[in-house]
């Protein structure tokens, strides 16, 4: 009896010792290539492992469900139904010539079977429409042992079940709270290292210290999320007195290109510890942190950003002109604000896999921190981003289609859907003004013909 | 289908904004395409029958079949209640969408409502009053001044009605 207890208390001390070396060993390996910007390429292995994990579940799952003769979800994505890309013009006259018996040469003016165009187009948009599906997550053509993605969760097979328990454990219990340690330590000294820089008389020392500290509190946080990023074309990168414009997938979108470059941010002052930190961070250099009340005033905003963008010795501004957090699959209509100040645009276009771990931000089904969680549970967030070459508005160009050129351009790059609706949509009304289009290409089948008649 | 059930069913959950179970006006008219489409309030109100205010899944279900394919290999089992996509069903479907106060006829006014959602503020009162008699003349038989539905069926019978109010869902 005795001798246990000191046997016990060794054993619970060996434990302790190992699992914080453990700790301190992963830390170090993590932070200090973070500090530098080097990297082991630990995270590129990780990646491809994965990958074949992933094959091979899926491999199962297919086998599975033929022996037990069921049927598989097979996620879709390119629409539900099959649309004919026809123009109101030729459908309408295609159902009027394959229902009157009359010879046309010029189409008539109505017909009562014209309201099959409207309506059938009517009930093909309730069956699908492009905008609504841009705002929940994108469905993965092969499972990635993620019960959140996975729509067939039936028992399959054991093996399959227990690599899903392990992927679990591994999660949960090895990832989870490495990376909470990770970003932990991220943030406290994004805050304490600003807030020390601050302190520094202004000058090219204190520029050079504050663009190193922002670099490595960046990097760990990218580490924090196992985010592993390929970076093309980094000669565009954004210069001093421009504007840098990307797709909006999520929060995240901003650790990722903050970790490769130096730029001035743009937002809303919020409270907590996110107020914190965005005090922490004006001290050591610049960045635009607008009050609520000044939001709604777009002439306050126009102006600011237009005087830090003409001031060359500040840094390039960060904008995400959809306003709101897109799926990923799409890019959807830019707002004009950014694009009528005039100053140089660098477009950059950010494309996110989801097989490791979808970041799209569903906010009005996942909180903050539950999406931060869910993030930090993902086996990993994989992308590319893509600098373009920079873009100034030309001189016959106004604003709308100035942000329509590069949003092609963006959309391009990425391989993305290039959608001319507005995110807004998520939440509010379109307006009327879509309709009266419409309503103008209709009329002009019916009235302008009507005056061909009368004039015969 | 089974499996285009399952994928009409993620729809109406992804439309159900507020995951209430039923859909609602609100929620129909929150889609962009529908909302610029001209007939689009009309079309939303098929949906809901007799005046209520939410629509189910079945209900939903039982709307969208109007526009299902006509298979031509099923058996017409005489006994059998008509199903939802046949070519009569489709007319009647389309006819309601004339015929608001649903008297089985539409009227001179109806129609003038109707083509006046269509055009907007684009065409002149008059044009669109020649317009309603004109196509009210050349269908009305019985001289009533009016369109029923059987002058309707009778007027689009040699549309192939069966192919242009059908959408396939894809495998």
């Amino acid at each position: 009896m005795f001798l246990l207890l000191p046997f016990d208390s060794l054993i619970v001390n060996l434990l302790g010792i190992s699992l914080t070396v453990l700790f301190t060993l992963l830390l170090v390996f993590i932070i200090v290539p973070a500090i530098f910007g080097v990297s082991f390429g630990i995270r590129k292995l990780y990646m491809k492992t994965l990958l074949k994990i992933f094959a091979w579940a899926t491999l199962r799952m297919e086998r599975g469900a033929k022996e037990k003769n069921h049927q598989l979800y097979k996620p879709y994505t390119n629409g539900i139904i099959a649309k004919d890309p026809t123009s109101l013009e030729e459908e309408i006259k295609e159902i009027r010539r394959s229902g009157s018996s009359k010879a046309l040469d010029n189409s008539a003016e109505f017909e009562l079977s014209d309201i099959f165009y409207f309506c059938r187009k009517g009930m093909e948009t309730i069956m699908d429409d492009e905008v609504t599906k841009r705002f929940s997550a994108e469905e993965l053509e092969s499972w990635n042992l993620l019960s959140r993605t996975n729509y067939n969760f039936q028992y399959i097979s054991l093996r399959l079940t227990v690599l899903w328990g392990l992927g679990v454990l591994i999660r949960y219990c090895f990832l989870l709270p490495l990376r909470i340690a990770l970003a932990f330590t991220g943030i406290s000294l994004l805050v304490v290292g600003t807030t020390v820089v601050g302190y520094l008389p202004n000058g090219r020392f204190k520029e050079f210290l504050s663009k190193h500290v922002h670099l490595m509190c960046y990097r760990i946080c990218v580490r924090a999320l196992t985010a592993i990023i390929t970076y093309h074309d980094r000669k565009n990168r954004p210069r001093n007195g421009g504007i840098c414009v990307a797709n909006h997938t999520s929060p995240i979108d901003v650790i990722i290109l903050a970790s490769d470059g130096y730029y001035a941010m743009v937002g809303q002052v919020h409270g907590g510890l996110m107020g914190v930190i965005q005090r922490a961070m004006v001290k050591a250099c610049p960045h635009i942190w607008f009050e609520r009340s000044e939001v709604k005033d777009r002439h306050l905003v126009a102006k600011r950003l237009t005087e830090h963008v003409q001031d060359k010795s500040k840094l390039p501004i960060l904008i995400f002109p959809e306003g709101t957090c897109i799926n990923n699959t799409s890019v959807m209509m830019f707002k004009k604000g950014s694009f009528e100040i005039g100053a140089t645009v660098y477009p950059v276009a950010i494309k996110y896999d989801p097989q490791f771990g979808d970041a799209f931000w569903n906010s009005s089904k996942y909180g903050m921190v539950t999406y931060l969680l869910r993030m930090m549970t993902s086996w990993a967030i994989v992308c590319s981003v893509w600098y373009l070459p920079p873009m100034t508005r030309e001189t016959d160009e106004d604003a709308v289609q100035f942000a329509n050129r590069v949003k092609s351009a963006i959309a391009r790059q990425g391989g993305l859907v290039d959608l001319l609706w507005d995110g807004g949509l998520k939440r509010e009304k379109v307006k009327d003004t879509f309709k009266e289009e419409q309503q103008k290409l209709y009329s002009k089948m019916i009235a302008g013909n009507h005056e061909d008649r009368s004039r015969s | 289908s089974e499996a285009s059930l399952v994928r009409l069913y993620r729809r109406f959950r992804d439309l159900d904004r507020n995951k209430k179970g039923y859909l609602c006006r609100t929620d129909l008219r929150q889609i962009g395409a529908l909302a610029v489409n001209p007939l689009g309030d009309r079309i939303i109100e098929s949906f809901f029958t007799d005046g209520s205010y939410s629509v189910d899944f079945s209900g939903f279900v039982r709307v969208l079949a109007h526009f299902r394919p006509v298979d031509d290999e099923e058996l017409q089992d005489p006994k059998a209640p008509e199903p939802l996509n046949s070519r009569m069903n489709k007319l009647r479907f389309a006819f309601q969408l004339y015929d608001l106060d649903r008297d089985g006829k539409i009227s001179r006014h109806e129609m003038l409502q109707v083509l006046r959602l269509m055009v907007g503020v684009q065409v002149t009162e008059e044009q669109l009053e020649s317009i309603t008699d004109r196509t009210v003349q050349e269908a009305d038989e019985d001289g009533d001044g009016a369109v029923s539905f059987l002058e309707f069926v009778k007027s689009l019978e040699k549309m192939d009605i069966e192919q242009k109010m059908s959408i396939r869902i894809l495998k």
